[in-house]
């Protein structure tokens, strides 16, 4: 472990090392006019107040990712305010949600954030355990933490292939598309689906790692590096994509933790909080991984964070293949967990209870909990009210796509246009998460 | 496991520690805020440091927890509608209503997690914006306003968030039934 954990970290300092370490003078500049977000300062206003225009970039726009609209007042070509508008993927999943027993919901939360679904059923299934008082059995545990790794891995590449489109570098979308292809391929051999799994249940997994996972999985890890390797000596010191990235949509330590933004884009600004390292849930204490952090908090540091994430998601999932536990994959818990196929066949009390628990589900002890763990975008929690019966009163997910839109104000102001599409890039939000 | 129906059993099931995981500094927070704040509570739900308290302290409070207790952030404000489990364990000296407004707070230096609570009555759903301590709440409390119907007092820019403009209603009340949405083309008569 290389770097230091967050507990107790002292913000000053690290704002200061920041700013000792900041070359950019034109980044600088643009901090110092940007107390506003914390003090609540107006607006800056236009030179000509006739001469601005407001314009509505999507919600049907190529780089908004899916359909987000940011209204934007530009004076000229600079951005002097802006706006996103969400609700145009609104599907009331929270409502759906306290519709569905517990059982089915897993269904349910994995469509939010589609880009790592199996964050969402963790932390849904993680946050019903807690209620239940459920203990999991360690095959599961490491499973659901290779799984959850693997998931990080696609998600940031998808992240890298849609930024690299955004910015110009359309050959990085091939590229990145192609490396997550793969480790979709290899979850599909696993789960059985390319997306929306439904694979993490409560209290475990919904089935044993197939044949042959361990060599599937580090053939994929082998690809995805030198896939990264490639990337990163394609972009990381192209003079265009270092024109496009470096000091555009700076955000600082303080900036963003006042608008609960978490995830790369709070490490950007330098501050190295990462639930699995800081709060750690299955079994991250057991494995060895960096929490990456920079700290110059502006787009290319955003890419270069996601990047290096890759890289030692990698890592853990080695750690994964080498070290998975035998035993359950998931608890022996009779109330939640259905009996084995093959005892249906013999057993009228196993056929029973398998209609009971796919019909009528388990009851959930009243109660009500927050859990959160480290999605590839940030803080994801689960907030859940239970009633005693096999519905609960209330599911909330904390998206963190949702929070860290909030931080694109910011970002864009003063920047050109063409910046706005690479903050928005940056932030890599996910609409499904965002509007749920 | 199992249904728990009397109160007793579900006061115990509260207190004790679901995960083995008490850190008694977050409750140590809770413990201290309550002391400070009128009528406000300290308590544990499933192993987690919870502090319920007025409505009318809810900024205060964030306020108390940002400053004096260095939680840096409020990760998640929501709401839940209690209209048809009015009869749910409260900590004692809380009254029940039918809304919850639900904030979560953390602090990164101290790496402690603080849950506020507040009850919110029916005829008057209105709550202090957390805007004025924690910025990025806006988008949070508009979606609970959008919602739930609850409004928050000081809030910059209290709009509909996820549901269109015009919409009637607050999806998220337990009385506002899935599936349900008026007629668009009423002139229309079908073959119907």
């Amino acid at each position: 472990m290389t770097v230091d954990p967050p507990v107790g970290a002292d913000l000053e300092a690290i704002e200061e090392e920041r700013l000792e370490r900041q070359t950019d003078e034109g980044a600088q500049e643009l901090r110092s006019t940007r107390e506003l977000v914390l003090t609540g300062a107006p607006w800056p206003e236009a030179a000509d107040p006739g001469e601005t225009m407001v314009v509505n970039m999507g919600p049907q726009h190529p780089s908004t990712h899916g359909v987000l609209r940011v209204m934007m007042e530009l004076e000229g070509e600079v951005v002097l305010r802006a706006k996103p508008v969400i609700g145009y993927l609104h599907t009331g999943m929270e409502k759906t949600g306290e519709e569905l027993t517990y059982v089915q919901g897993g269904t349910n939360v994995t469509r939010m954030d589609y880009a790592s679904c199996l964050s969402n059923e963790l932390v849904y299934s993680l946050a019903v355990e807690r209620l239940c008082g459920l203990e999991i059995p360690p095959r599961a545990t490491w499973a659901r933490m290779m799984l959850v790794e693997l998931q990080r891995m696609a998600s940031h590449l998808l992240f890298q292939a849609t930024n690299g489109m955004d910015i110009g570098a359309v050959s990085m979308m091939l590229y990145g598309w192609r490396e997550r292809e793969e480790v979709l391929r290899l979850l599909e051999r696993i789960t059985g689906l390319r997306m929306n799994h439904n694979f993490i249940r409560v209290g475990g997994i919904a089935a044993d790692l197939p044949d042959g996972w361990q060599e599937a999985t580090l053939a994929v890890c082998d690809r995805v590096e030198a896939g990264v390797r490639e990337y990163d000596a394609l972009l990381s010191e192209n003079p265009i994509w270092l024109e496009r990235t470096v000091g555009v949509g700076v955000i600082t330590t303080a900036e963003a933790l006042a608008l609960g933004v978490s995830g790369p884009i709070l490490r950007s600004t330098g501050y190295p909080w990462d639930l699995r390292r800081a709060q750690p849930y299955l079994a991250y204490d057991e494995v060895d991984f960096d929490v990456i952090h920079t700290t110059n908090g502006d787009c290319y540091d955003r890419y270069r964070i996601r990047l290096q994430e890759i890289l030692e998601s990698a890592r853990i999932v080695r750690q994964c293949v080498e070290r998975m536990p035998d035993g359950d994959y998931r608890s022996q818990d009779k109330k939640v967990t259905p009996p084995p196929r093959a005892r249906i066949d013999e057993s009228m009390e196993a056929l029973i209870h398998h209609f009971k628990l796919f019909t009528e589900g388990f009851g959930v002890p009243a109660g009500e909990t927050y859990v959160a763990i480290e999605s590839p975008r940030g803080e994801i929690g689960c907030y859940l009210v239970a009633d005693g019966t096999s519905r609960p009163v209330r599911m909330h997910i904390r998206g963190p796509s949702f929070y860290n839109l909030q931080v694109m104000e910011p970002m864009m102001r003063g920047h050109l246009v063409a910046d706005a599409v690479a903050v928005i890039s940056s932030v890599d939000p996910i609409m499904g998460e965002v509007d749920r | 496991m199992g249904e728990q129906t009397d109160a007793g059993a579900r006061e115990e099931f509260h207190e004790s520690a679901a995960d083995g995981a008490a850190d008694g500094a977050a409750d140590g927070v809770a413990a201290a805020v309550a002391a400070r704040v009128e009528g406000a509570v300290a308590a544990r739900s499933c192993g987690q440091a919870v502090l319920c308290c007025d409505r009318r302290h809810l900024a205060e409070v964030g306020r108390v927890l940002r400053d004096e207790h260095a939680f840096t952030s409020c990760v998640d404000v929501t709401a839940v509608d209690h209209l048809l489990d009015a009869d749910r364990w409260v900590p004692p000296g809380i009254v029940p209503e039918r809304f919850e407004v639900v904030a979560n707070f953390l602090s990164h230096p101290r790496n402690l997690r603080l849950r506020v609570i507040v009850e919110v009555p029916e005829d008057d759903p209105v709550v202090p914006s957390l805007t004025g301590v924690f910025p990025g709440t806006a988008f949070a409390e508009r979606e609970v306003f959008d919602l739930f119907g609850i409004r928050f007092e000081g809030h910059p820019d209290l709009t509909r968030i996820l549901m269109p403009d015009d919409w009637d209603g607050h999806p998220l009340r337990k009385d506002a039934p899935p599936a349900r949405i008026p007629v668009t083309f009423k002139a229309a008569g079908g073959p119907r």
